[in-house]
C-alpha cells in the first residue's frame, strides 16, 4: 500500500470512529434531554419503549426514517433539499480538529500520525469558527425555500441571532488564544496540563472566567437553544425555520442542532477546562503502572467535561423562560460584546506585564 | 499535482464568478458567490496561507454574504431582470481587458523564476504570527488608517439608520 493510501485509510478510520461517536452521543442526548427535563419537572419522561424508555431514541429514528417526505407547494425544491445538508455538514466538519485524547503519536510503516485528533492543523480554532459561520446558511435557506411566512421569519431571526452571537463566541475565545499563543487546539490543551489551576478558566495571570461565562451564554444562543430559541418559538412561529420539514430532512436539522451542541461543548472543554487533562498531574492509571492505558482516563475526563456542558444545556432549558427578540439583541450587542472586548484588553495588558506568569 | 489543484480552484472560481452575474435568481447568485469564496480560500491553503483562508471564510462567507442573503430575503425578489440587458456594454468593456491580458501573457519572460518557489515556505505556526508581525510593524500606519476608515463608515451607517428615531425623540 502506498504512503498516501495508508494515510487516507488511517484518516478515514478516524473519521468513521468520530462520526459514530457523535451519532451515538446524539442518540443518548435526545433521550437524556427528555429524561432530565422530566425529572426536573417531576415527571418520568419517556417510559414506553424498552425498560425505562431507554430504546426511545431508536423508535424516534425509525419513525423519522419512514415518515413521508413532503415538499410544500411553491417551495424551491433544490434549496429545500440543500438546506438541511448545509446545516449538517458544518456541524460535523468542526470535529476534525478536536483533540479527544492525549497528544500521542503512533508510527505505522514510517508514517507518523496522531490517533486522538483527526487533523492537527495550526489554525484549529479558526477553522471551527469558519465552518460554524457557514451553519447559518442552512437555517436561512431552509426558511426561505419552504415558501412559508413562519419559516421565513424564523430563518431571518436565526440569521440575525447567529451572526450576533458568533461574534461574541469568537471574541471570548481570543483571551485564551492570547494566553496560549497558538490557534491549534492540541497546543492549547497541552499548555493546560498539570493541576486544575493551570486550566485557562483559573490560570494566572488572567483567569478567563469572565470570558468563559460570555462563551457559554453565547454558545447557548448560537446553537438556538432555550432561553435563546427564538427562531423556533412555538407560540409565535409554530416551529420556526423547519416548520415545513418532515422525515429525513427534518432529522438532518435535528442532528445538526445536537451536533452543534456537542461541538461547542467540546470547544469549551478543550479551551477553558483543560481538554483531556485530568485535574491532577498525570493520570492514576500511569501511577498504577499501566501507562499504555492512560489514554482511557484522558478521554474519560474529556467526555466528563463535555457531558457537563451538555447537561448545562438541559438544565438551562428546564429553568429559564424564553427571551424577547429585542432583549436578545440588546443583550448580545450592549452587554456581552463590551464585556468580551474588555476581557481582551485586560488579558493583553496582563500578558504584556507578566510574560512568564 | 499542484498544477492540477490550482487548475481546479481557478476553474471553479471563474465559473462561479460568471454565474454570480449571469443567474437570474438572486439567491442562486449569492450561493455561487459562496462557492467562489470557498474556492478562493482553497487557493490560499495551497499557498500555505491557512490564516488568510480561515479569515476569508469567516469574514466574507460567514458575515458579509449572510448579510446579502438577509437583505435579499427581506426584499423577497424572486427574479430581477434589471441588469441583464447590459451585456452588450459588458462585452465592449471586456474586449480591451482581454487584449491587455494577452499583452501581459506575451510579455512573460520564460526564463523568469517562480516567485513563490523562491520565497521561503514558512508553514506551521509562523503563518499567523508572520501576518500579525507584518501588520503591526511594517504596515502599522496603513493598518490603522484602514481601521479608522472602517470606523467612520460604521458610525456613518449607524447615524443614517438612527436619524428617524432621533427626530421622533426630539
Amino acid at each position: 500500500m502506498s504512503e498516501l493510501g495508508l494515510r487516507l485509510t488511517l484518516s478515514l478510520i478516524q473519521i468513521a470512529v468520530v462520526v459514530a461517536i457523535i451519532i451515538v452521543t446524539v442518540l443518548i442526548l435526545t433521550l437524556a434531554e427528555r429524561k432530565i427535563l422530566g425529572w426536573m419537572q417531576d415527571r418520568m419522561g419517556p417510559m414506553e419503549v424498552g425498560p425505562y424508555g431507554i430504546l426511545q431514541p431508536f423508535a424516534d429514528a425509525i419513525k423519522l426514517f419512514f415518515k413521508e417526505d413532503i415538499v410544500p407547494a411553491g417551495a424551491n425544491k433544490l434549496l429545500f433539499t440543500v438546506a438541511p445538508l448545509l446545516a449538517l455538514i458544518p456541524a460535523f466538519i468542526g470535529f476534525a480538529v478536536i483533540p479527544w485524547g492525549p497528544d500521542w503519536t503512533l508510527e505505522i510503516n514510517g508514517i507518523v500520525y496522531k490517533p486522538f485528533v483527526i487533523s492537527d492543523i495550526n489554525i484549529g480554532i479558526l477553522y471551527i469558527l469558519a465552518f460554524a459561520s457557514i451553519g447559518a446558511y442552512g437555517i436561512i435557506l431552509g426558511g426561505w425555500a419552504s415558501n412559508s411566512k413562519y419559516s421565513l421569519l424564523g430563518g431571518l431571526r436565526s440569521a440575525a441571532q447567529v451572526i450576533s452571537y458568533e461574534l461574541n463566541v469568537g471574541l471570548a475565545i481570543i483571551g485564551v488564544i492570547i494566553l496560549a499563543g497558538s490557534l491549534s487546539l492540541v497546543k492549547i490543551t497541552n499548555a493546560q496540563s498539570g493541576w486544575f489551576w493551570h486550566w485557562y478558566l483559573f490560570a494566572l495571570p488572567v483567569p478567563q472566567i469572565v470570558a468563559f461565562v460570555v462563551y457559554v451564554i453565547s454558545a447557548v444562543a448560537e446553537t438556538n437553544r432555550v432561553p435563546f430559541d427564538l427562531p423556533e418559538a412555538e407560540s409565535e412561529l409554530v416551529a420556526g425555520f423547519f416548520t415545513e420539514y418532515s422525515g429525513l430532512r427534518f432529522a438532518f436539522f435535528y442532528l445538526a442542532e445536537y451536533a452543534n451542541m456537542i461541538l461547542v461543548s467540546c470547544i469549551a472543554a478543550a479551551m477553558f477546562l483543560g481538554g483531556w487533562n485530568a485535574p491532577y498531574p498525570g493520570t492514576i492509571l500511569d501511577r498504577l503502572g499501566l501507562p499504555s492505558l492512560a489514554w482511557i482516563e484522558h478521554t474519560m475526563w474529556f467526555a466528563a467535561k463535555t457531558y457537563f456542558f451538555l447537561f448545562l444545556f438541559f438544565w438551562l432549558r428546564a429553568t429559564l423562560p424564553r427571551l424577547r427578540y429585542d432583549q436578545l439583541m440588546r443583550f448580545g450587542w450592549k452587554v456581552m460584546l463590551p464585556i468580551a472586548l474588555a476581557n481582551i484588553v485586560i488579558t493583553s495588558i496582563a500578558v504584556y506585564l507578566f510574560p512568564n506568569a | 499535482m499542484a498544477q492540477l489543484v490550482f487548475g481546479y480552484f481557478a476553474g471553479v472560481i471563474a465559473v462561479a464568478a460568471v454565474l454570480v452575474v449571469a443567474l437570474r435568481n438572486p439567491v442562486y447568485s449569492v450561493l455561487s458567490l459562496l462557492v467562489m469564496f470557498f474556492h478562493v480560500a482553497g487557493l490560499y491553503i495551497t499557498l500555505h496561507a491557512e490564516f488568510l483562508a480561515a479569515v476569508q471564510i469567516i469574514v466574507y462567507a460567514g458575515a458579509i454574504l449572510v448579510l446579502y442573503l438577509f437583505v435579499l430575503m427581506l426584499l423577497n425578489s424572486k427574479q430581477d431582470d434589471r441588469y441583464h440587458r447590459q451585456w452588450q456594454m459588458a462585452v465592449i468593456l471586456c474586449c480591451p481587458l482581454f487584449l491587455e491580458l494577452m499583452v501581459l501573457f506575451a510579455g512573460v519572460d520564460p526564463g523568469a523564476t517562480d516567485p513563490l518557489a523562491a520565497a521561503p515556505m514558512n508553514s506551521g505556526e509562523d503563518n499567523t504570527r508572520a501576518i500579525g508581525l507584518t501588520l503591526f510593524s511594517t504596515y502599522l500606519f496603513p493598518f490603522e488608517v484602514a481601521s479608522l476608515i472602517l470606523l467612520v463608515a460604521m458610525i456613518g451607517a449607524i447615524m443614517l439608520a438612527k436619524r428617524d428615531i432621533g427626530r421622533q425623540g426630539a
